[in-house]
């Protein structure tokens, strides 16, 4: 089980700040497959990988990370600090 | 130093002073940066909403102060981040670097800028009178990181 979040647009457009999901993917890229096969507002979300971050265990990571042991996957657009 | 992430405002002089009186007679040189809110240019922007990822943005924040630490000769640095719902003219955040000299107060203060804006999970919403938009980063603010 993992905790699954959204900042931001993300966030908006698939309608839930977090969600735990019960999946096998091997990868952060496996996982957005499953997550946008699911329904339309997913696959708007993930429609564009390159405007997406993600962040495994609030540390940032790429797409082709591994998900083996990570607990928490933040997806959210470029930051905008400061 | 010191990271604070908060929703309250903070005042910018009692700030500054406090840490200038902290740095104390090592330091030769504070610098403080405060970043405000931007009104558009015409005007009109209602409210900017800051969300955050809490958690990440502490870690994320005392890394890019450990890193700033680690580059140049500082004696105390100050991140404060604020978050929620603001109004043009608010502070949105202030940096404060202490050094014995004001080379590296100043390098670490755009070093602390620099990677605030890209690699601090912060999002910023405009929200004006004809709607609301999510604000977009910009392509000169990821290529300020390579420089250094």
């Amino acid at each position: 089980m993992i905790q699954v979040m959204y900042f931001a647009w993300v966030r908006e457009r698939i309608g839930l700040p977090r969600e735990k999901v019960e999946t096998s993917a091997g990868t952060v890229r496996d996982l957005v497959e499953e997550l946008a096969a699911r329904e339309a507002r997913y696959a708007a979300a993930f429609a564009d990988l390159s405007a997406l971050r993600v962040a495994l265990d609030q540390e940032l990571a790429d797409f082709d990370a591994p998900l083996d042991g990570v607990r928490e996957v933040a997806f959210f657009p470029p930051m905008t600090g400061g | 130093m010191t990271v604070r992430v908060q929703e309250e405002t903070f005042d910018i002089g009692a700030e500054a002073g406090a840490f200038a009186v902290r740095a104390g007679g090592q330091a030769g040189a504070v610098v403080t940066f405060t970043g405000v809110v931007r009104d558009r240019p015409g005007g009109g922007l209602r409210e900017m909403v800051i969300e955050h990822y809490p958690g990440m943005t502490e870690r994320a924040l005392s890394s890019i102060e450990a890193e700033a630490v680690s580059r140049w000769a500082l004696t105390d640095s100050l991140i404060i981040h604020r978050f929620g719902p603001l109004a043009p003219g608010d502070q949105i955040m202030m940096v404060a670097t202490a050094a014995p000299h004001r080379a590296d107060a100043f390098a670490a203060a755009e070093y602390l800028m620099d990677y605030l804006k890209s690699r601090a999970p912060f999002w910023k919403k405009e929200i004006a009178a004809d709607g609301a938009e999510w604000v977009a980063a910009r392509d000169e603010d990821e290529a300020a990181l390579h420089r250094w």
